[in-house]
């Protein structure tokens, strides 16, 4: 399928679910989803039989500044070879997505990985704590306005 | 030895019944921590194993120690050239193959086509970079096993390698040789030379290994029928590299989605086959790595005689600012699926550099494979998984 298919497929099943779909002038063609559909989303285009998105390449939290977090899922269809990326749009108030952990496995360790470095909850996630930093760190890291804290136990951070 | 669980609910697992005894005598789970300093964990990963008595019943992987926030360096740098020597200490034995990741995504922000003959080189260096770190994944797998021979016959042909990139950029280790754009050298004239001999040296050096160690009794015993990882919940995982083709998933991104010129050359992608065991289990993973290294060979071959006259750093842009955007590209390493999700924000360096490295997600599907295995099979599932904590962690 090409990208304007996927994207009009899921505009048919999932009518509001779908915010924004970008298929031309873009390396990677994506369509917005709603942060509390993305999991329904993502069940459907992985075991629909026209898409059959069976792989998630990658995961990743993004900082667009300005109080804006987002998540972006890269997919791939190992039958069709086909791609097509989601995203997903949350604020650093309210930091809640789904999980897509029952849907791809991938996304276990990577979800874990956005939580830390972002801050971003996934809901309905089984094993949501750090995986990167350590356990009691405080902050997350990758965010655009992180300050290193000057000490971590007592002890000071080189830099 | 595949060990079986017969308990049959949460209060009595593993009860056994003793003529005698009025109870039934229950085993206790326990906690056993492997590493972060363990000889097999090739690096600073620490296992957390839960056991019932010799059996695995889980594993719970805690990564990090090697954490230096490779991404936030990323951002912080004050262009995209200079992110290349961060991406060199990912995969520290495969450095060739992350920094062809890395170039290809921004050559591709910045629309930029690079001459054929740094096409080619490229290629050569990174087929023989995968050579070495299978040489690498196999000698320590041995080690683990138990086999200390094989280490030090993979080492030496290893070396061989390292010397053509000493002589081409200097380095051994980490070469920041692959620029965006270019090289950072031309070749040595020598270097068709060299290639060409070391292929000669090394096809002879495949039987040898697989007599010595692919093939050995006492080696099939401790891999075959270990820690299987089905096709299915291979893909499901996103497991790729020689552990999805060792469940039998006929998946290189050489061929399926191809980059730079592979699509130019004629190689095979080995599978996992089950021929001593079951499909997909550890035997299989380590087989394929050493039948990678045959097709490596061939694609060097083939390519090094087609090598095109040119400049090696016509390409190589003055300013590097690509305009807003944003693109996923991935390559396939000796260890896997290695992405880079590069998001541009129209200045001269990254608003977000993500890496999809190809262990962590290998990783991840650890406890998957160890599951009602002997301690001791973890040690082989392990090494069977091929992981540098460099880039688990980055």
């Amino acid at each position: 399928m090409i990208p304007q298919e996927i994207s009009n497929a899921i505009k048919a099943k999932f009518p509001d679910a779908l915010l924004e779909a970008k298929v031309d002038g873009v390396f990677d063609p994506y369509a917005k989803i709603a942060p509390d559909k993305i999991k329904d989303v993502s069940l459907f285009l992985r075991d629909n039989e026209e898409t059959l998105f069976d792989s998630l390449m990658c995961l990743s939290g993004v900082d667009y500044t300005g109080g804006k977090l987002g998540v972006v899922y890269h997919l791939h269809s190992m039958k069709w070879n086909h791609k097509f990326t989601l995203k997903v749009d949350v604020t650093v108030e309210n930091p809640h997505c789904q999980s897509v952990e029952s849907v791809w496995k991938t996304a276990n360790w990577h979800e874990r990985e956005a939580f830390d470095m972002y801050g971003i909850v996934f809901d309905g996630h089984p094993d949501l704590r750090r995986i990167l930093m350590p356990y009691d760190w405080e902050g997350y890291p990758l965010r655009k306005d992180y300050k290193v804290p000057e000490y971590y136990q007592g002890m000071k951070v080189p830099y | 030895m595949e060990a079986t669980l017969t308990y049959t609910d949460e209060k009595n697992r593993g009860a056994v019944t003793i003529p005698g005894f009025g109870r039934p005598l229950r085993s206790e789970e326990m906690v056993l921590n492997m590493g972060p300093q363990h000889p097999s964990t090739h690096g600073v990963l620490r296992l957390e194993l839960v056991v019932d008595g010799e059996v695995v019943v889980d594993v719970i992987p805690h990564i990090g120690y090697l954490h230096r926030c490779f991404e936030k360096h990323a951002e912080a740098m004050i262009n995209y050239q200079q992110i290349i020597p961060y991406a060199d200490r990912m995969d520290y034995i495969a450095a060739m193959n992350n920094e062809l990741g890395y170039a290809i995504a921004c050559e591709k922000l910045l629309k930029i086509k690079v001459p054929e003959r740094v096409e080619y080189i490229r290629v050569i260096m990174a087929e023989l970079q995968r050579i070495g770190s299978h040489l690498i994944a196999i000698g320590t797998y041995g080690m683990d096993i138990g086999a200390f021979t094989p280490f030090l016959y993979c080492f030496r042909d290893r070396e061989r390698i390292l010397d053509i990139f000493e002589q081409t950029c200097g380095a051994r280790l980490l070469y920041n040789y692959i620029w965006i754009g270019g090289l950072s050298h031309d070749v040595p004239a020598s270097f068709v030379e060299k290639v060409k001999d070391f292929c000669k040296y090394y096809r002879p050096n495949i039987k040898e290994l697989n007599d010595l160690l692919s093939y050995n009794k006492i080696f099939i015993e401790r891999t075959a029928n270990v820690g299987v990882l089905p096709a299915e919940v291979a893909i499901n995982y996103g497991v790729s590299g020689p552990v999805l083709r060792g469940s039998g998933v006929k998946w290189d991104l050489r061929k399926n989605d191809p980059y730079s010129i592979y699509d130019r050359f004629d190689f095979e992608i080995p599978v996992g086959k089950g021929l001593v065991g079951t499909l997909g289990d550890c035997w299989d993973r380590y087989m394929v790595r050493v039948h990678e290294m045959e097709q490596s060979l061939n694609i060097i071959e083939q390519a090094v005689d087609k090598i095109p006259a040119g400049d090696v750093q016509s390409a190589v842009p003055k300013r590097i600012r690509p305009d807003a955007a944003e693109l996923y590209i991935r390559t396939e390493t000796p260890k896997g699926e290695l992405g880079y999700y590069i998001v541009a924000d129209g200045t001269t360096s990254p608003a977000r550099v993500k890496v999809r490295p190809p262990c962590f997600v290998n990783l991840s599907a650890l406890p998957a494979m160890c599951r009602g295995a002997m301690i001791s099979d973890v040690i082989a599932i392990l090494g069977s998984i091929d992981i540098v904590l460099g880039e688990v962690d980055r």
